[in-house]
């Protein structure tokens, strides 16, 4: 592990380096996740890695051995090639998550979800693999991430949102077709945040993500119960946050920033506002599936009663397409949902990512403030000290002086530093919005035109019919 | 009363004669709060009237008049009496009219005046239906030989006062009550349930079908209904989506920003669309099954006449041979019977052609109806398909 942190050296500048270890020992208030077995070699100075107790031996020692025989051939290149790959489509690594198996029984049972990877990265050790996942895990890992990375600027997909009706309904085992909706909605968004978590070229290169891929027993993530007690420790926090956040008054030297944060602003009302009209449309169309089959039962029935043969059969087929139509319309419910609807929600939660970050960089502003209030307040100190003639406070004072002159050009450098990320990431991240909108929106329209050609096919069918009465 | 049978340009379901003796149309129709007000007109050159042209205004109540007027007429007991049309209902649609304007302050004016323009078409679509259903009752009537040539008939379309009928709606309403009870007692007869023996394997047959058939064609009316609706919903769900892509197209800097606009426009497309279908399905299909749900009661109710007429026939028979046996008033009780028998078999014949005429009309009704509803849902379907085509080759081509 430490052999990939001295290449990981070579490749970025010190500065850089070095600011991350220091965030990293800093922001203790973050939860720090005791399974991550990389926390105790970055913190230690020493070359030798040294294993917490905690973390079985097992996870460390192969990966450990596996990378000094075959370095990635990724470390090697330098770091401007990274980020024209990064940047370009060339990014080789498929995520699916499938097969939900229900484990368990009662209020313990859980769902348990396939992780499949695909991959030509030389950095995993096979080319395709496959994990069994919880819901749990993919909240730990979030946690994780969100933990190392939010704070220094870097966009993290968020986890999909816990529900606690939802998973009681699968728990007490309930077969209904709401609870089946229920993990396929699940399904499907844990392997969009899986894939969104992996587009992210820093992300990737985490090992907490690759071990998440990987490995086959999972250390269970324990702080992410509802109603924890972390939980409402966390719930807590965010709250003091956003109050803090109110009186933070950040004397903004570029434009830039202020605009994007407007602009998210503005994005974000407006994907609530349609979101929540496709939200409608889903509703609607569901029920227009539902009204159609009812419609279909009567139009048999009345074919049924009909004595007239010919008027007989025509009323039979337009209940059998009708019932075709009724079909047509639930798949079309489907598409509204699991394209256009998912994908606003997703950005809804993204975007509140974003601004968590544009906060992470007041915060880092402030702090880099106060740094500077206080140093003006150990200069006084020291002057005062000069003019009282107390020369062992005087020391103190000058000791002082040096410590917080340290920490005003660290705060500096952390400033600009997030400042620098947040550009680079807001880049990324609106390039991939285009990407994902422009995508899902063809398909979305791809799948009205196939609603519309099947019902060609099946009116076109029924004319014939109907010109047949006689 | 023959096969050939000519598609009148009304959007309802009834084919109609072309017999020109005697044309009947609403020409003109005014909504004023809670009156509709028609204006018939009549176009004929029968010996009968005064003019070969003139027109009347009537309302709602007056129509009802007329339709109650043949119902009591013992004359026409043998005939299918065309179903009354519907009041006029503009009352959801006012409410919702209404509930727009205390309205919603968080839409745009665009949506607001999309919305408007919606709930002003439905106001307008229920009342072209209105004028409709009004016209089809007078022009079957105006089509019926027998029934054409009713004296009432003849003063609704010709006397130039109102009829004075409105206080009839308290009368309406009593009257309404009182022919529930007489329903539910030929509810019995028709069931079978009083006993009476049926002579007519025709007729047998005509009324197995007629019951099961209505209570069918009225599941089918009130479904098809909430499908309209649905649909009505879903289209009109396409203006506030349409709305919020259209703000965020241009708020947006990037290449979305296209995008966003061409998917705005499209939706808004689509939804006229989607409304469109929705009222076809409405006209074609609904109201199709509404007016043959009416037609077939009052297809039961002529058989209800008729078995009435077969009881009545009965009881004189029981009442002809007490006499014989008693020896008393055996005269009137022979000609009483003989009354009886030959109501009973003149409303036998007529109903015979009436309910053969019902069924062909029917059958020609649906036909066309079902045609059409096909015809026109391929052509907005092909319409979507080429708007929708159109918009992804814009969308893919961009850069």
């Amino acid at each position: 592990m430490v052999q990939n942190l001295q290449k990981l050296c070579s490749m970025m500048t010190e500065k850089i380096f070095l600011q991350i270890i220091n965030s990293l020992r800093a922001e203790a208030t973050e939860e720090v996740s005791l399974d991550s077995p990389e926390r105790e070699p970055i913190l230690s100075s020493e070359p030798s890695p040294a294993v917490t107790p905690v973390t079985p031996t097992t996870l460390i020692a192969p990966r450990i051995e596996s990378k000094s025989l075959s370095a990635p051939v990724i470390f090697d290149r330098s770091r401007e090639e990274i980020e024209e790959e990064a940047n370009g489509d060339v990014f080789d690594i498929e995520i699916g998550v499938s097969d939900p198996e229900k484990v368990g029984d009662g209020m313990n049972a859980y769902m348990a979800y396939r992780v499949t990877t695909k991959t030509s990265l030389s950095m995993f050790s096979k080319s395709e693999f496959s994990v069994k996942r919880r819901f749990s895990d993919f909240l730990g890992l979030h946690s994780k991430l969100a933990s190392k990375y939010l704070h220094v600027g870097y966009i993290v997909p968020p986890a999909p949102e816990k529900s606690i009706v939802g998973m009681t309904k699968v728990k007490v085992g309930k077969e209904d077709s709401s609870s089946t909706e229920f993990v396929e909605k699940r399904r499907a968004a844990l392997e969009r945040y899986l894939q969104r978590t992996v587009k992210h070229p820093t992300l990737l290169q985490d090992p907490d993500l690759r071990q998440f891929l990987e490995s086959s027993e999972l250390p269970r993530a324990v702080n992410t119960q509802a109603l924890s007690g972390a939980g409402i420790l966390r719930m807590v926090n965010k709250a003091a946050d956003a109050v803090n956040k109110m009186t933070i008054k950040m004397n903004e030297s570029d434009a830039w920033f202020e605009e994007k944060q407007q602009q998210f602003e503005n994005l974000d009302q407006q994907l609530r506002k349609l979101h929540a009209s496709v939200e409608a449309l889903v509703c609607h169309r569901k029920e227009l599936s539902a009204n159609t089959a009812a419609f279909a039962k009567s139009a048999a029935m009345l074919g049924n009663s009909e004595d007239h043969t010919a008027l007989s059969r025509a009323l039979s087929q337009l209940a059998e397409v009708e019932e075709k139509i009724d079909q047509l319309h639930q798949e079309q419910a489907f598409a509204d949902f699991y394209m256009f609807s998912e994908l606003l929600s997703d950005y809804i939660r993204l975007i509140a990512a974003v601004k968590g970050v544009f906060d992470h960089r007041m915060k880092c502003w402030q702090k880099w403030e106060d740094a500077q209030i206080t140093l003006l307040k150990k200069r006084e100190t020291e002057a005062k000290m000069m003019v009282a003639n107390k020369p062992d406070k005087i020391q103190q004072a000058k000791n002082e002086i040096r410590e917080w002159e340290a920490k005003v050009q660290q705060g500096e450098r952390d400033f600009e530093q997030i400042s620098k990320t947040i550009r680079k990431e807001v880049g990324r991240f609106e390039k991939e919005r285009v990407k994902d909108f422009k995508t899902v929106i063809i398909k979305y329209l791809e799948s009205l035109v196939q609603t519309q050609q099947q019902l060609i096919k099946y009116w076109e069918a029924f004319l014939p019919e109907a010109k047949a009465i006689a | 009363m023959d096969d050939a049978m000519v598609a009148q340009p009304s959007s309802t379901a009834v084919d109609l004669h072309g017999d020109s003796s005697l044309q009947v149309e609403i020409s003109d129709a005014v909504s004023e709060r809670d009156k509709v007000k028609f204006t018939v007109q009549t176009k004929s050159c029968l010996p009968h009237f005064a003019q070969t042209e003139f027109s009347v205004v009537r309302q709602h109540e007056e129509f009802i008049w007329l339709h109650d007027a043949y119902v009591e007429n013992e004359e026409y007991a043998g005939l299918i009496i065309p179903p009354a049309p519907p009041r006029p209902d503009f009352e959801a649609s006012r409410e919702k009219l209404q509930k727009l304007g205390e309205g919603d302050s968080s839409i745009t004016r665009e949506e607001f005046a999309k919305m408007k323009q919606e709930l002003e078409a439905e106001y307008l679509a229920i009342f072209k239906k209105t004028v409709a259903m009004h016209e089809v009752f007078l022009q079957r009537l105006a089509a019926h030989p027998t029934l054409r040539r009713d004296h009432n008939f003849f003063v609704f379309l010709e006397y130039g006062q109102d009829l004075s009928v409105r206080g009839k709606n308290r009368k309406e309403l009593l009257g309404g009550f009182l022919r529930n009870i007489v329903k539910s007692a030929d509810e019995a007869l028709i069931t079978g349930m009083s006993g009476l023996k049926e002579v007519d394997d025709f007729f047998e047959h005509e009324r197995t079908f007629l019951l099961e058939y209505h209570t069918r064609i009225r599941d089918a009316c009130l479904r098809a209904d909430r499908v309209m609706h649905s649909h009505k919903c879903l289209a009109d769900d396409y203006i506030p989506i349409s709305a919020a892509l259209s703000s965020l197209g241009t708020q947006e800097v990037n290449q979305l920003k296209t995008s966003f606009l061409k998917l705005a426009e499209l939706f808004e497309r689509l939804r006229k669309l989607e409304g469109r279908m929705a009222s076809d399905e409405d006209l074609k299909l609904s109201d199709m099954l509404r007016y043959y749900m009416r037609d077939s009661q009052a297809a039961k109710d002529l058989l209800y006449r008729r078995l009435r007429a077969l009881a009545d026939y009965e009881n004189a028979n029981k009442a002809l041979d007490k006499a014989r046996t008693r020896n008393r008033e055996v005269r009137t009780a022979e000609s009483h019977q003989q009354l009886c028998c030959q109501r009973f078999e003149r409303l036998s014949d007529s109903a015979k052609q009436e309910l053969m005429d019902f069924k062909s009309r029917r059958v020609s009704s649906f036909r066309k109806n079902l045609i059409e509803l096909a015809e026109l849902e391929l052509k907005h379907a092909k319409a979507s398909t080429l708007l929708l085509r159109n918009t992804l080759v814009a969308l893919k081509g961009e850069p």
